[in-house]
Formats: C-alpha cells, sequence, structure tokens
C-alpha cells in the first residue's frame, strides 16, 4: 500500500475515533459543556490536559528547536514543564475549590468587582485566540503535506472536526476526545524515537540513549559518547557547543520564569482542574498531567540531539575540510530529495563544487571562518527548516510508512486538541462571563447552553480564518500568550488565594500594569501590528532580557503594584476573607453552603 | 476562621505554606540553580556521555518536578486527615 493511501487510512481512523467520542459523551447542562460536570476521574484528566497543552508546537517544532539550539533550548524543556509544579501548589486545588467553571468568574468574584472580571475576560480572549490560530495554522500545514490537499481544505476538515466534538459536547466531549488524541500523539512521538535511539545507540530508551555510546556500524564516531561526537563535529563546523551557550545567563532565566508561570497562568491549562470531582483529584492531576507530558518532554531533547548528529553526519560525511568530505549533491538521499520538493529544505552550490557545505558562515570561533575560506567554501549551502526535525524523522531512520502515517495523525491529533481546549476558553468566557455575568444575568440555563454553543462555533470560523490568513504575529505567538499569561492573570490569582487582604483596586491596578508593560515591550522590539520600533537585538534589551523572557518582568511589576496600591485603599469585605478561607481548605464548610 | 477546623484552620494552612516553600525552593535550585546559575560549573562533572548541568537542564529537572508533585499530593492528603479538613 502506498503512503498516501495509508496515511489517509490512518488519519480518517482516528477521526472516527474522535467523533464517536463527541456522540457518546454530548453534553447537556452548562455544568457538563463547562466543566465535564466534574466528574472526570485525574488520571483522564491528566492526559486530557497534556493534550491540551501539547500542542502543534510541541509536536512538530520543539525538538528541531532544541536541535539548533542546544543547551539553548533547555528554556523551553524546563519552561513548559515547571509551571506544573506551580500549578499543583498554588492554584488547582484552590480553584477546585472555589468549584465555579471559569478563570474570571474567580477572579470576579473573589475581587467582588465586574471590571476585573472583564479586564480578565479581555486578558483570557487575547491570550486564547493568539493561541489558537497558530493550531489551525499546524493542522493546515500537516494536511497539505502529508495528505497532499491544499491548505484550506486542510482547514475546513479541521475545523469541520473540532466542531463535531467542541460543539456538540463541550467540555465533556474534548476531555474524552483529548485522552484518545493523547494516545495518538505520544505512541506517534516516541515510536520513530525508539527505533532512531536503537539504530544509533543499541539502547531503545531515548533518554538513557542521549548520554550513551554511539555503536551503529556506519557511523565515523563508533565508540564515542554521542554527546561528545556531537559536540566535536558541530564545532568542527564552526557551531557553539552543543552542550553549552546561546542565550546569556539572564535571558534563559527570565524565558523559562516566563514559560513556567505562563504556563500556570494559561486559562484553558487551569480551567482543566475544575473538572475533577474533589480538591485532591486536583493536586493528583496535575501530577499525572506532568507525568504524560513528561514522556514527551524528555524525549524532545533525545531526538533533537540525534536528528541533529544524524543530518550533520549525512552532510559531512568524511573529514572536515578535506576536498572529498562532503556529501555529493546528486547522492543525497530520498528523504532530502522529498523535502526539498516543500520548500522547507534547500541547497544552493555557492562554490560550484557539486557537494553540500553545511557550516555555521557566521560563526565567531577564532579563525574558523579564514579556514573555510581556504577550504574553498564561500557560505553555507544548505537551508534546514527546524520542524522538518520531527516530520522527516522517520524517513530519515528508514522506518516504515505505517509509522509515516503515525506522525501525521499525532501532529493533528496534538493541534485539534489544543485548538479545542483553547476555543472552549473563550466560548465560556463570552457565554459565561459575558452574557451571564455581566450584560443579560437573567439568562436561562438553556439559553447560555445555546450561546455556548454559538459562540465555539464563531470561535472556529474567526481561528479558521486566522489560521489561513495569519496575521504577521502568529509565529511570534508564544511570546505573547506566556508572556500574557504570566504577566496579566498569574498574579491576581495566586495573591487571591494566598493573600487574604489583596483588594479589587489592587487587582486591577496589578493586571493592568502587567498586561500594557508586557504586551508593549513585546509590541517595541517584535512590532506585531506595526514595524518593529527598536532592533530586537541584545545590545538594546531591557537588562538583557529577550521579549520572549520579558512576561517575567511583567509579572513581577503586577505583584508590585497589585501589593502597593492594596496597601494603600480599603482592606476587601469581611465576606470575601471568608471566601479566601474557605477554598483554602478542601472540606466544605457551612459559611460556604 | 473555617467552622468545622478552628484554630486547626491555621496550623493546616501553615504547614502547607512549610511544605509549598520547601518544595519551591528544591524546584527553583533544580532548574534555575543547576540547569542555569551553575550549570557552567556542573558541567565540570560527567556521568556516561552527559554533562551534569546540561543534563539537568534538559533531563534532570523534569524528573525532580514530578517527584515534588508526587510527594506535595501525598503530604497534602495526610495533611487534610490530620487536621479534619479532608473531604468526605
Amino acid at each position: 500500500m502506498d503512503l498516501q493511501t495509508l496515511t489517509y487510512i490512518v488519519v480518517g481512523l482516528s477521526f472516527a475515533l474522535y467523533i464517536g467520542i463527541a456522540i457518546w459523551s454530548k453534553a447537556s447542562s452548562t455544568g457538563e459543556f463547562y466543566v465535564a460536570g466534574k466528574g472526570v476521574h485525574p488520571v483522564a484528566n491528566g492526559m486530557a490536559t497534556a493534550a491540551d497543552w501539547m500542542s502543534a508546537a510541541s509536536f512538530i517544532s520543539m525538538a528541531g528547536l532544541i536541535a539548533f539550539l542546544g543547551y539553548g533550548g533547555s528554556v523551553y524543556l524546563m519552561g513548559w514543564t515547571g509551571g506544573y509544579v506551580l500549578l499543583a501548589m498554588l492554584l488547582a486545588p484552590y480553584l477546585r475549590k472555589y468549584g465555579k467553571f471559569t478563570v474570571p468568574e474567580f477572579i470576579g468574584d473573589r475581587y467582588y468587582s465586574k471590571t476585573a472580571r472583564l479586564v480578565a475576560v479581555v486578558c483570557l480572549i487575547f491570550i486564547s485566540f493568539t493561541y489558537v490560530a497558530g493550531q489551525m495554522r499546524g493542522v493546515g500545514i500537516v494536511f497539505s503535506r502529508f495528505l497532499e490537499v491544499d491548505l484550506i481544505t486542510g482547514l475546513v476538515v479541521g475545523m469541520g472536526i473540532v466542531f463535531v466534538y467542541a460543539v456538540l459536547g463541550g467540555m465533556k466531549g474534548i476531555t474524552y476526545t483529548q485522552v484518545a488524541q493523547y494516545v495518538v500523539l505520544i505512541i506517534a512521538y516516541t515510536v520513530p524515537a525508539v527505533f532512531i535511539a536503537f539504530n544509533l545507540t543499541g539502547n531503545p530508551i531515548p533518554q538513557i540513549a542521549f548520554g550513551s555510546v554511539i555503536t551503529a556500524a556506519d557511523s565515523p564516531h563508533q565508540g564515542e559518547y554521542l554527546l561528545h561526537a556531537l559536540n566535536d563535529i558541530v564545532t568542527d563546523l564552526g557551531f557553539i557547543e552543543y552542550t553549552d551557550g546561546g542565550k546569556s545567563i539572564i535571558d534563559m532565566f527570565a524565558i523559562t520564569l516566563a514559560l513556567m508561570v505562563g504556563t500556570a497562568g494559561l486559562p484553558h491549562v487551569i480551567v482543566r482542574f475544575f473538572t475533577v470531582p474533589r480538591v485532591r483529584d486536583a493536586r493528583s492531576s496535575a501530577g499525572f498531567a506532568l507525568l504524560f507530558i513528561a514522556l514527551l518532554y524528555t524525549v524532545a531533547p533525545s531526538v533533537g540531539a540525534m536528528a541533529r548528529y544524524n543530518l550533520t553526519t549525512t552532510v559531512q560525511t568524511g573529514e572536515v575540510g578535506s576536498p572529498d568530505g562532503n556529501l555529493a549533491y546528486e547522492n543525497r538521499p530520498a528523504w532530502m530529495e522529498r523535502w526539498e520538493a516543500t520548500g522547507l529544505l534547500s541547497f544552493e552550490d555557492k562554490n560550484n563544487d557539486g557537494r553540500i557545505q553545511y557550516y555555521n558562515d557566521k560563526s565567531t570561533k577564532p579563525g574558523f571562518l579564514p579556514q573555510a575560506e581556504e577550504w574553498g567554501w564561500e557560505g553555507n549551502e544548505l537551508q534546514v527548516d527546524r520542524d522538518i526535525m520531527v516530520l522527516a524523522n522517520p524517513e530519515i531512520a528508514r522506518l516504515p510508512n505505517w509509522v509515516i502515517a503515525l506522525v501525521a495523525a499525532g501532529g493533528i491529533a496534538a493541534a485539534l486538541s489544543t485548538a479545542a481546549g483553547l476555543l472552549l476558553v473563550i466560548s465560556s468566557g463570552i457565554s459565561h462571563d459575558l452574557l451571564k455575568g455581566t450584560i443579560t444575568p437573567g439568562i436561562s440555563e438553556k439559553s447560555e447552553l445555546l450561546a455556548g454553543r454559538i459562540a465555539i462555533a464563531v470561535a472556529i470560523l474567526v481561528a479558521g480564518y486566522l489560521g489561513y490568513n495569519p496575521p504577521g504575529f502568529v509565529a511570534q505567538v508564544v511570546a505573547f500568550a506566556f508572556g500574557l499569561a504570566a504577566s496579566s492573570l498569574f498574579p491576581v490569582i495566586l495573591m487571591g488565594i494566598f493573600w487574604k487582604k489583596m483588594n479589587r483596586e489592587g487587582a486591577i491596578a496589578g493586571m493592568l500594569t502587567g498586561l500594557v508593560f508586557t504586551m508593549g515591550y513585546i509590541i517595541l522590539y517584535k512590532g506585531v501590528f506595526i514595524e518593529p520600533v527598536i532592533a530586537n537585538t541584545p545590545d538594546n534589551w531591557l537588562f538583557g532580557i529577550s521579549p520572549e523572557g520579558i512576561g517575567a518582568v511583567g509579572m513581577v511589576l503586577n505583584f508590585l503594584v497589585a501589593f502597593l496600591v492594596s496597601k494603600m485603599t480599603a482592606a476587601p469585605p469581611d465576606h470575601i476573607q471568608h471566601l479566601v478561607e474557605d477554598i483554602r481548605t478542601p472540606r466544605a464548610t457551612a459559611a460556604a453552603e | 476562621m473555617s467552622n468545622n477546623s478552628g484554630s486547626n484552620g491555621d496550623a493546616y494552612w501553615r504547614a502547607n505554606i512549610t511544605l509549598i516553600t520547601v518544595s519551591l525552593i528544591i524546584w527553583f535550585v533544580v532548574s534555575y540553580g543547576f540547569g542555569i546559575l551553575l550549570h557552567d560549573d556542573l558541567n565540570a562533572i560527567e556521568f556516561g556521555g552527559f554533562r551534569l548541568g546540561f543534563w539537568f537542564a534538559q533531563q534532570g529537572a523534569i524528573y525532580v518536578f514530578l517527584i515534588l508533585i508526587a510527594v506535595y499530593a501525598i503530604r497534602m492528603n495526610a495533611l487534610d486527615r490530620k487536621h479534619g479538613v479532608d473531604e468526605q
């Protein structure tokens, strides 16, 4: 059977599964629509959270990003996992005890203020929409690359699938499809990794192969540690050491912090912990979520290192600098040829020797560039898009076609599950916080449910449009969504639980400060709706912190402003202080009834 | 004070804060400490093919995070019962 037919079958089967689950888990009340009736088992919720959390970026892009950044890529690994520790200890159990439907609802109640709730809804919608646009784009790309349909067809099919199970099932449908999507994506991610690890080192466990000795008979580094060989070969080619350097310490610190805190402040992640039956389940569920996420996140750096090694030695077949040390273009492997067709990999023979020179032509290594010139190298000739690293992995390792089909299904699962979770918080923000909470408080449950379904349908259309016609900022989504979540929502939720005296004025001032500062800084350097005002280079950055990490500074400002303003204005009313006491203990108290 | 825990509620909350503080110190040390600030120094130590600082940044910190949450969840369940604030 040819690859394309096989891919259609595997992807089609996964879709049939998702739709089947949607029909089985139709939501019939707002409680089921918003929080799955609070009846989700903590292990199932952990899987759903993992799928919700791991987006197209985690599945498709992250390992490739790490492959090219080496040690510098660690910010994503630590940043996107460490946030769960914060969630488990600082947010999830108390928000579950509070026991309502949305994040803005908590902020509105805790700060006895519709204004605070509205500011929170604005932050939430902004964070979620920027994020969801990237997911729809991911769906479209996987479709067009593996199923060879055009982008718009891919988008429409993806939107249709999300539409069926999100509109019908709400949170309940989304939760159980996410469980299935987790299973699909983790198998799709680990199977190729296991094969590649085994081929290269003889050890099938990627986390161990990462630190093992290369045993592959055709490798020029047989008997050396993988990471040693990798360090040697990349530095020979003028790149920085794989296990070292890259970003400045302060920038690594700030980015890691912004990603961790941002993770804990993302509404679509927080709301997953509203769906479990008890407070203790919220704690354990955060642990299960991280366990399921770690299965991918500890494999990814191994995949990154092995992919970088495989790519480099494929091109640099012999000694660096010797005339026949580089791969002749006409002898390139079939997978290179296939990916050239997509434009994600390209070769330009700058010195007309018919061979591929892949090296760092902007190297700062002393003496390297003159040396390269002496060898007759006239610039780097191979451009490789980082997304190829995961998608082409099965082909590079010569794995059977069914594995390639599985990777396609996995990429789609990762994108769809995240998109659905985001769309749900957008819709509940509109139907529950804006309509029920602010504009039309008298609305019946039936009408609210209908409004939620309409809101999610509209949100899907908008997301699809953004995916097809991305505004310039989709590529910067990560910096934006995480920075905003870290600097706007996280501090006020945290202080709302841990500091009884935190009041309305402090919360509103804090959120606005964090939001405006972070958004302003990112727009200044990255130019989201406008051209960047200041060149995005380390010399220009405030304290040497890049726009990716600035959310950490915004968060600190939010805390400071919220604290000072709360100190200077009236303390919150008694019933609010009782509410705070109540959410701190798991058992229901009379006061809360 | 919550009604059925009385002054016990304060002790419960203090115990929780202590546990969180200890956990977050470890959380900080393995990621920001070992993985970033002390990365260069730890890289002088190698085990298997790994440099230690690099290993913490790309593997070790994640394993420690997992252990931290597991220990916290178990200890809190015990604290809930001890202070009579567990869900029935």
